[in-house]
């Protein structure tokens, strides 16, 4: 296997300067705030996801964790992909990353869809890696529906 | 330089067993494969060993040609199974120097082992008719320690809950030893067993027990080992260490993977309660209520692993072949070895013990702040093989303030060369995350 496969640099890039890290308040104070801290046991990976909407439009996407370079760029794409994003947009983006990252490197992703997440394609052929890759997106998941956003998270991988 | 490594043709150099390496690798089929493209640099031996083709042909023989249920058959195949199983427990008796065959008794690894302690300990603690050294309450005492592995925690945690009996244990120093220095408090009258890793999975560390031994008999406690890393890399001597029981695995000692062994005192096992009911395990049955057979067989309820128990004794015989003694010094040089070369790459900062003095061939570390999976899938694109993540010894990880730890570890078939392989990767997994 590749290894350049799994590490693209986009991956890299996000994960030595991480866009949007740090749990933020809201902006507006009307938003609905909510976070969901997630952790990964077989490795010890953390992050928590904190989520500002209106009910309509994701403010913004917060987070912090500690882990490998591949959870914390994909928390890193995460808040890049979806932060302003309306809430039904952002689910379908969700949708389409995890559906990447269950598709054992069969899937194709849509760059117009997943931007920088395309770069994660290389991730689903290593089963030990895909929860790494999964963890901000279930946290974000959780986060959002607690927010009042969304439904609550089932996890496919 | 800590290498304590005696060169050929100095007169020491045979002062020391010493074994074949390369006729050893030759046993053992799955070293000679590429992965991603390289050979094979195998250091997860702690997490399970290799298997020689001896004990390969060991689980292939018999079930060509022995195939039976044991212990209850007077057919001819029958009686030949269970007389290879009962050798088998015969031979693990020898090797770790069990006075007793009936003192062996096989599980499913050292998890099982150590849950029928435990469960012994909760069904004996209702009954006042059970021996009083396996009642537990309220203001009794388990004593364990911050390196045990997951599986020397959780059982006395659940068994504190059921009890109502306090969990306590000892601390683990900077240095990743065993902080004994409040044993006298910690082992009080109060305590009824203490549980304590012989060595360290994560750190690597074998922890000298006398001390608490002494300090155990004192207070008429009883003391649990659990050897899973030390039988296969040590000489053990059950009689030696004075324990009241030890537990064990077979597949991290080039056996397979479904075989474990509980070893206690003869007259400890015999005024326990048993823990799985069901067959081979009685010793008469009626509607109203059953009788009990002795141990071994009290504790070994159903078929147990009979293929597995007979490829572990082919296990037994072929480390003792070669000798523990040999293994055991085999691995020092490697660790000490190791040591000194991964105190050579830059910002990694070794967890345990850094002499290659009470210490196993078994090495955790970070990499500057690059995390292991990342360590790992590097490694793992090069051939090398370590096991990366909390090792099942989470507090350990908590203890020395990562979430996660890189870990190498290594056999009688390890070599130096694929030491330096390890730090070569390391070299190019810098490369990467720089």
């Amino acid at each position: 296997m590749q290894l350049d496969q799994l590490y693209q640099e986009i991956i890299l890039d996000h994960y030595k300067r991480p866009h949007g890290r740090g749990l933020r308040d809201a902006e507006d104070p009307a938003d609905q705030v909510a976070e969901a801290h997630h952790v990964n046991p077989t490795c010890g990976d953390e992050v928590t996801v904190r989520v500002a909407t209106d009910g309509d439009v994701l403010h913004d996407i917060s987070y912090d964790g500690m882990g490998c370079s591949i959870s914390q760029a994909s928390a890193s794409v995460l808040h890049e992909l979806l932060r302003g994003r309306g809430a039904g947009e952002a689910f379908a983006v969700h949708e389409a990353f995890v559906e990447l990252m269950s598709g054992r490197g069969q899937v194709t992703p849509d760059e117009d869809v997943l931007g920088d997440g395309v770069a994660f394609a290389g991730v689903a052929r290593y089963p030990a890696r895909v929860k790494c890759a999964l963890l901000p997106w279930m946290a974000f998941k959780d986060a959002a529906a607690r927010a009042g956003v969304g439904a609550s998270p089932e996890v496919k991988a | 330089m800590t290498t304590i490594t005696i060169p050929e043709g100095m007169p020491q150099f045979d002062d020391v067993p010493r074994f074949d390496v390369a006729a050893v690798r030759a046993d053992f089929p799955i070293l000679d494969r590429q992965v991603n493209g390289h050979p094979l640099v195998y250091l997860d031996s702690a997490n399970t060993s290799h298997k020689p083709r001896q004990v390969l042909d060991a689980l292939t023989e018999h079930y060509a040609l022995h195939n039976a249920n044991v212990s209850r058959s007077v057919h001819t195949l029958g009686t030949e199974a269970t007389e290879a199983y009962d050798g088998a427990r015969a031979k693990i008796a020898a090797f770790v120097n069990a006075p007793s065959v009936d003192e062996v008794v096989f599980t499913k690894n050292s998890t099982e082992a150590i849950n029928i302690v435990a469960y012994a300990f909760s069904n004996a603690s209702p009954r006042a008719d059970a021996d009083p050294r396996f009642r537990l309450g309220p203001g009794d005492e388990i004593v364990i320690s911050e390196m045990e592995h997951h599986s020397n925690i959780v059982p006395w945690q659940l068994l504190a809950e059921r009890t109502g009996a306090t969990l306590r244990w000892f601390p683990v120093t900077d240095q990743g030893r065993l902080d004994e220095s409040g044993l006298d408090d910690l082992v009080t009258e109060r305590t009824k067993i203490v549980s304590l890793v012989h060595m360290s999975n994560i750190l690597g560390t074998v922890n000298a027990t006398a001390r608490i031994t002494a300090r155990v008999r004192e207070v008429g406690a009883l003391l649990l080992l659990d050897c899973s890393q030390s039988v296969p890399h040590l000489p053990i001597d059950v009689v030696d260490l004075d324990a009241d029981f030890i537990v064990f695995t077979g597949h991290k000692m080039c056996g397979p993977t479904g075989v474990g062994v509980l070893w206690g005192r003869g007259e400890l096992l015999a005024a326990m309660p048993p823990v799985f009911g069901g067959g081979s395990m009685i010793e008469t049955v009626t509607m109203a209520g059953s009788t009990f057979a002795a141990p071994p067989a009290r504790f070994e309820a159903g078929t147990p692993p009979i293929a597995g128990a007979v490829a572990l004794g082919a296990a037994v015989d072929y480390l003792t072949g070669i000798g523990m003694r040999a293994i055991q010094w085999h691995e020092k040089e490697l660790t000490a070895y190791a040591l000194d070369a991964l105190s050579a790459v830059p910002d990694l900062r070794i967890f345990g013990p850094t002499v290659p003095v009470g210490r196993g061939g078994t090495i955790s570390f970070a990499l500057g702040d690059i995390h292991p999976h990342d360590v790992g899938q590097v490694l793992d694109s090069l051939g090398v093989q370590v096991r990366v993540g909390h090792h099942c010894a989470k507090p350990v990880c908590t203890r020395f303030g990562v979430p996660a730890m890189t870990r190498a570890s290594f056999y009688l078939y390890t070599t130096t060369e694929e030491i330096d392989a390890l730090v070569g990767g390391l070299e190019q997994v810098r490369k990467v995350f720089d």
